[in-house]
């Protein structure tokens, strides 16, 4: 697992995609601060403990914790999390919270929720790996992730960011429908 | 994002059945399934969800066994069969997931490369990606063609892909990456701002360890034009690295690429603008003048709708109120507005800020604000607004009332032990540091230790309030909180209040027979230790026992500290074996050694056996001093003053290595070389070392304790021993060539030869210093210790040391050329500090303490002068340690 310097690259330790529970949806790691799954497991539920009772709803907000930049925002059920060494300059971090929200809701066509999200996985984590690789920041922008994610799962349907809201709210029960059938 | 769906608020109410495609997943179950991977006709959609199932469990944190990871993966290689896009992705995440050994890595190998060159951009850009993660650097080589083509390819998302993998491998195969820099700054004119980006990254890295490159890539890319935010925001970082090395080599004049990173300050894009503010913040020595435009922007992000804005600049406003408070003052207003920020965090690191910016006036508003504060915030951010008002007090010694009430009333509410120990320090220092602020600050004290739940804190302040409340104007107040303790406490606080009595009825005559009636009490006490202290001190305090002759080593007794390390005078009593000699406690030696880890381990072997009554790990000085007493010649030296760490005088692996050790005493210098032999196939016999003392004048040599044998591996020593003049500070270059006689081994059997033949072996030259003759003794109260030596003692004088690179520098040359134990972590520099005072304690031969008081400055084009005071016990030294100043 690469680790790289302040001085060379802004880089991120962590996305966190967590339920209103603070149980797992998805998360990747790229640090090795966390060397195993229990003391991931503690450091999801002492962020998500203390970011619970904070408004990330209309703006992203962020902390610090345990030496570490932690930014995030919640719609819905679902808790987004990206977490970054403490001199990282906070902004760039924000937008790569702000690209990963963003393209889940284009994903999830606009039904951004813990269900659709689990139906949905294999965009989710798909999204995660189109927005980093090994803790370099690949892609921030919401439109481009989403349209890489998206010419992969094969629907050859008109792209996400040119659909509208109402033929979302279809496709969306398609989607809702289908899983029912399974 | 879109409002919730109507239909979705209907399903509220079956939440509890609540539907997960996921319920009930089992790992056995789901590899099971995964032998659908192996069938003729696949099916891509089902293959998909088998994938996304392991992904899942994987993600959950379970784990396959190697044979189940072998398994998947093999399964998961057939599914390079399909055409389906979607299923391919999926595959490529898998296998990264899985992560295959060496041997698997190269089944998939082909159908990667394959995919590399596949007309489809998506597929090219993932098989580099997931290659690059799983190959090792003799594979790499076949691919490296087909990589330096995506870094140029048309495409921005091959091209990034190869680029990140690019910075990826380079920790591996550099040899390789590096050979791709043509490519690479091509792609840094690319016009997709992430190729860029990552084109910028992966350069820098190939050429950080040269830095003209670095500065040359700089200055080039300075004046173009680098667009993408995230590059702009790495060539800062770069900028400022490179301005950081280049020292302010331009003196007097302007910074160079000052003025880039001033333009920045005016890009469109949020991240540029703060990463620009923050590197100009973090200038060497910055101006205030260059400080300006920075803060300027800063304080409009304060006002910023969003919180990640205002985090970001309050943060770097704070860290600057540390170095330059007045560059911060015009962003007061807006920092008051933050202190009710609805982020905790922001409003933590707002008011620190203001703590630090503050004036007098602003002092008690502030107050006020921080009570209701200070309810709602966490232990850690409480511990960081304790540390900033204790700094704000001593800045303001007339306002000590308002903030030692506000430290009083935090430390009555709840809080953990950190927390409570921070504001138990504060007030403890206040104490110290402002006198008109002792007799609350120990009536707060003593409220507190009515309700402390801390055994820890109870008695650290018990042993403070015994130093201190005696000389008060009316000491007799604190004893009842004092009884209390030995009425109500546990055993460990008992035993300290009973000491914290003793120290009164010591000082004040007038208390004397009422703690007496006290400690007879204690007499009865159920613990071992609380008792024997009672007893001790009643004997002490009605001058019967031995120790206390006079009262003047009553007090001495009672308030002298421990001269001597612990962990010293642990190891001296481990060694002490019971006999008609009592244990002397000026043997112990006094030199602070920090114990390397390797002995650790070593006892924790020997301790199984009859070795294990030795106790922990003999001090480096315990050894020499056994070893050095076991030889006759050097019994007439009388003891060791000090001896020093080994000197290598050989370089690292060579033939043989050597290493001398100082041993200085009154009247005699001892070089011990420790010499080990390397080479199997020789012993070495009759080893000497002639030692050339031309350039030490005052050196006579004395004796030589040649080494019979010195077979491999197997270290030994050898001793030269010199006179010098008592009470003079000889110093000295010695040169040292080692001879002995060489007997070539026989492999096979072990045995030497019977001929030997002489040889020599030049080592390299040590010097004697007069930091050799100063023992690095700390002071646990060095105001205090500064304070009781004779003014008569004091020397001061004022040096220029000249252009030094920095003042941590010059304070270090300083420390190192008087060999002194640097006092209450003042060796540390802060980071653009314009001035710092060094506190140094010490020993000098003949046993005279010596205390000194460095004050540096510096001055814009690094000329540093300092004021050096120093108090010794014989004022003979305190002039030594000028001479040896003037003299370095």
């Amino acid at each position: 697992m690469g680790e790289f310097s302040k001085e060379s690259c802004p880089s991120v330790k962590n996305i966190l995609l967590l339920d209103s529970e603070g149980k797992r949806v998805a998360v990747k790691y790229f640090s090795d601060d966390w060397p195993n799954n229990s003391s991931k497991l503690t450091f999801e539920k002492s962020i998500f403990t203390k970011t619970l009772k904070t408004n990330a709803r209309s703006e992203a907000e962020i902390t610090l914790f345990d030496g570490y930049i932690v930014v995030y925002k919640f719609v819905h059920d679902l808790h987004f999390f990206v977490t970054a060494g403490d001199d990282e300059n906070e902004l760039i971090i924000a937008n790569v919270l702000q690209g990963f929200a963003d393209s889940v809701g284009l994903l999830l066509r606009g039904d951004v929720e813990k269900r659709t999200a689990l139906e949905n996985l294999d965009l989710i984590l798909l999204c995660i790996d189109e927005i980093i690789d090994g803790g370099i920041i690949l892609e921030t922008d919401a439109n481009t992730i989403a349209g890489k994610v998206a010419t992969n799962a094969a629907d050859g349907s008109v792209p996400f960011s040119e659909q509208t809201i109402s033929q979302a709210l279809a496709t969306a029960r398609e989607h809702f429908a289908r899983s029912l059938l399974k | 994002m879109a409002q919730p769906l109507v239909v979705k608020k209907d399903d509220d109410c079956d939440e509890e059945e609540y539907y997960s495609p996921f319920l009930g997943i089992e790992k056995g179950a789901v590899l099971q399934e995964a032998r659908v991977f192996h069938d003729p006709q696949l099916d891509a959609r089902r293959c998909c969800q088998v994938i996304t199932k392991l992904l899942y469990l994987l993600n959950q944190g379970d784990t396959f066994t190697k044979v189940e990871a072998t398994e998947v993966f093999f399964a998961t290689t057939k599914l390079f069969q399909s055409k389906d896009a979607g299923l391919r992705r999926m595959v490529y995440l898998m296998i990264k997931e899985l992560s295959p050994s060496a041997d698997e890595v190269i089944i998939v190998t082909s159908s990667l490369m394959k995919d590399m060159n596949s007309k489809t951009d998506m597929y090219r850009a993932n098989a580099i990606r997931v290659l690059c993660r799983i190959i090792d650097s003799t594979l790499l080589t076949q691919i490296e063609r087909y990589l330096k083509q995506a870094i140029v390819d048309k495409n921005p998302v091959v091209a990034s892909a190869a680029l990140v993998s690019g910075i990826y491998l380079l920790q591996t195969s550099p040899e390789i990456v590096k050979r791709w820099s043509n490519e690479v700054q091509e792609a840094v004119q690319s016009r997709a701002a992430l190729v860029q980006f990552h084109a910028l990254a992966l350069l820098h890295q190939i050429r950080q360890n040269d830095r003209l490159a670095v500065s040359k890539l700089v200055t080039s890319l300075t004046r173009g034009s680098v667009r993408s935010p995230l590059a702009q925001c790495l060539l800062i970082r770069y900028t400022s690295q490179v301005i950081r090395e280049s020292g302010m080599n331009t003196q007097g004049g302007d910074r160079p690429f000052f003025d880039f990173l001033e333009s920045c300050l005016r890009n469109k894009a949020e991240m540029v603008i703060l990463e620009a503010a923050r590197a100009i913040t973090d200038l060497n020595g910055v101006t205030s003048r260059e400080l300006t435009p920075a803060i300027t922007v800063l304080q409009l992000f304060l006002s910023s709708s969003k919180p990640v804005l205002r985090f970001a600049a309050v943060r770097t406003l704070n860290k600057v109120a540390s170095t330059h408070p007045l560059a911060v003052t015009n962003c007061n207003i807006d920092m008051e507005s933050l202190i009710s920020d609805q982020n905790r965090s922001i409003a933590t690191l707002a008011i620190t800020t203001l703590l630090k910016t503050g004036n007098e006036s602003s002092v008690d508003r502030l107050m006020k604000q921080m009570t209701n504060f200070m309810s709602d915030i966490a232990d850690e951010f409480k511990i960081v607004v304790v540390e900033a008002i204790r700094s704000l007090c001593l800045k303001f010694p007339l306002k000590y009332r308002s903030l030692m009430n506000f430290l009083s009333n935090i430390l009555r509410e709840e809080g953990g032990f950190d927390y409570k120990k921070a504001i138990v320090d504060s007030i403890i220092i206040l104490i110290r540091d402002i006198p008109d602020a002792k007799e609350s600050g120990l009536f707060h004290l003593c409220e507190f230790i009515e309700d402390c739940e801390f055994t820890y804190l109870s008695t650290q302040i018990l042993h403070f309030l015994g130093n201190e409340g005696p000389k008060t104007s009316d000491p007799s107040k604190y004893i009842r909180y004092i009884y209390n303790r030995v009425i109500l406490e546990n055993a460990t606080v008992r035993a300290s209040a009973v000491s914290t009595l003793a120290k009164f009825g010591a000082l004040v005559d007038a208390l004397k027979p009422r703690i007496f009636v006290l400690l007879r009490r204690c007499l009865f006490d159920g613990d071992d230790e609380v008792r024997d202290r009672a007893t001790l001190y009643i004997k002490l305090l009605d001058g019967e026992a031995t120790v206390g002759e006079t009262d003047k080593d009553v007090t001495e007794f009672l308030f002298g500290s421990l001269d001597v390390p612990l962990v010293n005078l642990e190891t001296s009593l481990w060694n002490y074996e019971p006999s008609e000699v009592p244990f002397d406690i000026s043997s112990v030696p006094k030199e602070t050694k920090s114990q390397p880890l390797a002995e650790k381990k070593a006892t924790g072997k020997k301790s199984a056996g009859p070795a294990a009554v030795n106790g922990p790990v003999p001090t480096v000085d315990a050894s020499y001093e056994k070893l050095l007493s076991s030889i006759p010649e050097f019994a007439s030296f009388g003891k060791p003053f000090k001896s020093s760490a080994p000197v290598e005088l050989t370089e690292a692996e060579t033939e043989y290595s050597v290493n001398v050790v100082k041993h200085i005493y009154d009247g005699h210098v001892v070089l011990q070389y420790n010499c080990t032999n390397t080479i199997p196939e020789q012993l070495l016999e009759e080893v000497v070392v002639f030692v050339d003392a031309s350039e030490a004048e005052e050196f006579s040599e004395v004796a030589s304790k040649p080494l019979r044998s010195l077979p491999y591996d197997s270290p030994g020593q050898t001793f030269v021993a010199f006179e010098k003049p008592e009470g003079v500070l000889a110093t000295g270059k010695f040169s040292n060539i080692l001879k002995f006689i060489v007997k070539e081994v026989d492999s096979s059997t072990g045995e030497a030869d019977d001929d030997g033949v002489e040889d020599e072996y030049q080592l390299e030259d040590f010097e004697i210093i007069s930091a050799d003759y100063m023992l690095k003794v700390g002071v646990s109260n060095f105001r205090n210790a500064w304070e009781s030596m004779d003014l008569e003692s004091e020397r001061v004088d004022e040096y220029g040391l000249g252009v030094r690179e920095s003042l941590g520098e010059a304070v270090s040359a300083v420390i190192s050329i008087l060999g002194m134990q640097p006092c209450e972590g003042t060796d540390v520099v802060q980071n653009n500090s314009r001035s710092h005072t060094c506190l140094l304690s010490g020993v000098f031969i003949g046993n005279v303490k010596v205390l000194v008081r460095l004050s540096f400055g510096i001055s814009g084009p690094k000329e540093v002068a300092m004021k050096l005071a120093v108090r010794s016990d014989d004022p003979e030294v305190s002039d030594r340690i000028h001479e040896i100043v003037a003299n370095g």
